[in-house]
């Protein structure tokens, strides 16, 4: 693999649900280790496209190359273990299970599994382990409590700890810091700069505009599904059509 | 001296649900008891028995497997109203093998038990994607369909079915084989659930995608489980053959779809104890309704309808419930 070809490429990727063209003709490349932040209005196509890289949505028309190979349409299931984990808007936990037995579902996938070599070794202790890295305090035993009984910013980052132990190259953040205080949020951009060390690609979908700006490479806009600005943070937002877009969601 | 009382099993859980952590032998028979008394009662006590409550208990037994077979899909969430397709499969299957190639029960039954497994698992697969009530119409229709198809095309002996098969060597060998398969399926389904790989099982009962997320091919691991179902259940029907020296159209009959479903419930879904525990109490209580002659179905629903509102969460849950409120005299300093 060549240095210079992206670790993703999306061609013309479209989706309609029954009419609404959720996503219409987005194109874009992502270098290794690049943070990518995607941003607009709500409905404006984000999480399908998340769900159409990922593969949980089949696309209508484009192609997805992911290290040059063609991953269009392929099952969530493979689209990971190639090593793309992604997190969902709405939190998704086990609610009737302790927070730390939530990470034993990835920890069981056939990517672990190969990055260890055949061996899993001790699953508990490595996601208490991954439970620490994302801030859940050892001593105070919320790593043990029900995934129910966690509140929102837990919630977040058990969200975040699942797609962490997959041990993908890039991962796919969807909303992860609505719903949050800026103590919180505080708190978790630690963890994604520490990714970023560790040479992670990263794509944050964000409504919190400024926290994004202070950690994305690059931001891209969407509006009705389409591609409407790409490029630094401080251009993108003086672009007419974004600060329309942005202005017409609002009033 | 002051005391207080406390939970028996509050020693235990805050170490460890280990035996090697228990303290004392009291904690041990306090976790032993519950899973001893199936063994003890099935294996020893009920031998003892007439040879006609034997012979009910052993179609106990049968239903009480296609019991915990539904418990098994029902755990990653495929409603199943047709558990006679395992046992008519798994009926066919070991019929065939004795009628047209002569093998004797001790080599039908294991093969009926995997090949029934595989080719219910096979009839179920395009369908596994669809969830609750679509997936459940599918398993109520097939039985039907398949009984038709016998009866059009004569295939399998036809109406008439394959008779004249061998039955098991001795009665108590049958009865010894029922009962230990029912121990076996009993304990290693609760095993196999507690265990890392049931955490998938249910969490793709709870949140498919989320485990889609993990990177777990849900449809893998939902066609493992519908065989290790349909295997059960057709294991069933094999030894349910042999039994009848029997297999034909009333092996795809809706009293083995019913009659687990209820087991389950009336027990208490989700545990395989429950459907277990659920079919000892239902299909004796059946039989001894029998002498009521034509009311019996109406005793049979009433009695079932007042278990379902009494204890809506199942008998198994609420003496689990009950046993871990046992409670001990202990001495406070
Ligand atoms: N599964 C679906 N079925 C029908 N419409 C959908 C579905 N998913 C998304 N949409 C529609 O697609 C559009 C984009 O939604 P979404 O991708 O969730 O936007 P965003 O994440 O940017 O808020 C919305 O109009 C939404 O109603
Ligand atoms: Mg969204």
């Amino acid at each position: 693999m060549s240095s210079e070809t992206p670790l993703l490429q999306v061609k013309d990727l479209s989706k309609s649900f029954g009419g609404v063209m959720a996503v219409a003709s987005v194109s874009f490349d992502l270098k290794r280790g690049e943070l990518l932040g995607i941003i607009g209005p709500n409905g404006s196509g984000k999480t399908t496209l998340v769900n159409l890289i990922t593969g949980f949505v089949k696309s209508d028309t484009g192609r997805i190359l992911y290290e040059g190979r063609d991953i269009t349409g392929w099952p969530p299931y493979k689209v990971v273990d190639l090593g793309i984990a992604r997190t969902f808007q709405m939190v998704r936990p086990f609610y009737q299970l302790p927070a730390f037995k939530n990470l034993i579902v990835p920890l069981c996938s056939p990517r672990v599994k190969k990055l260890a070599g055949g061996r899993y070794g001790d699953r508990d202790a490595v996601a208490l382990d991954l439970l620490e890295e994302v801030g859940f305090e050892r001593d105070a035993f919320v790593s043990y409590k029900l995934a129910g009984a966690l509140p929102q910013g837990y919630l977040k980052r058990l969200e975040l700890a699942k797609s962490m132990a997959l041990r993908p190259d890039l991962f796919i953040l969807d909303e992860l810091f609505s719903g949050l205080s800026l103590a919180e949020v505080a708190g978790i951009v630690p963890i994604i700069e520490k990714m970023r060390i560790q040479g992670k690609t990263i794509i944050m979908i964000e409504h919190r505009l400024k926290e994004l700006f202070r950690i994305a490479d690059r931001v891209m806009v969407l509006n009705y599904g389409v591609k409407i600005a790409e490029g630094q943070a401080q251009e993108v937002m003086e672009d007419e059509a974004v600060k329309k877009a942005y202005l017409g969601s609002e009033g | 001296m002051k005391k207080r009382k406390e939970r028996i099993d509050r020693g235990i859980k805050a170490r460890s649900e280990d035996v090697f952590a228990l303290s004392s032998f009291r904690e041990m028979l306090y976790l032993l008891a519950p899973r001893a008394l199936p063994v003890l009662g099935l294996l020893v006590f009920a031998p003892l028995l007439g040879a006609y409550w034997r012979e009910i208990l052993m179609s106990t037994a049968i239903y009480a497997l296609l019991a915990m077979s539904w418990d098994m899909l029902v755990s990653v969430g495929l409603i199943s109203l047709g558990q006679s397709l395992f046992y008519g499969i798994g009926s066919y299957v070991a019929g065939s093998l004795n009628h047209y190639l002569s093998w004797p029960p001790i080599l039908t039954i294991p093969a009926a038990t995997v090949l029934g497994g595989l080719i219910c698992t096979l009839f179920l697969l395009p369908v596994v994607r669809l969830r609750g009530i679509y997936f459940a119409m599918v398993t109520l229709v097939l039985p039907l369909m398949l009984l038709r198809l016998v009866e059009a095309t004569r295939i399998l002996g036809g109406t008439e079915g394959l008779t004249g098969l061998d039955p098991f060597p001795g009665q108590l060998t049958a009865w010894y084989v029922l009962q230990a398969a029912v121990l076996v399926t009993l304990f290693g389904f609760r095993r196999l659930m507690g265990s890392d790989y049931g955490l998938i099982i249910k969490g793709i009962d709870d949140s498919d995608r989320s485990v889609m997320s993990a990177g777990i091919n849900i449809h893998w691991y939902k066609a493992q489980v519908l065989f290790l179902g349909a295997s059960v259940g057709s294991f069933a029907g094999a030894c349910g053959t042999h039994l009848d020296m029997f297999a034909g159209m009333p092996g795809f009959a809706l009293d083995y779809s019913i009659m687990p479903i209820a087991a389950a419930v009336v027990g208490g879904a989700g545990t395989f104890a429950g459907p277990l525990l659920g079919a000892f109490i239902l299909v004796p209580l059946s039989e001894i309704l029998r002498a009521l002659g034509a009311l019996r179905i109406v005793f049979y629903g009433v009695f079932l309808v007042i278990f379902v509102v009494v204890l809506p969460e199942g008998i198994f849950h609420y003496c689990r419930r009950k046993y871990h409120q046992i409670e001990r005299w202990v001495e406070v300093e």
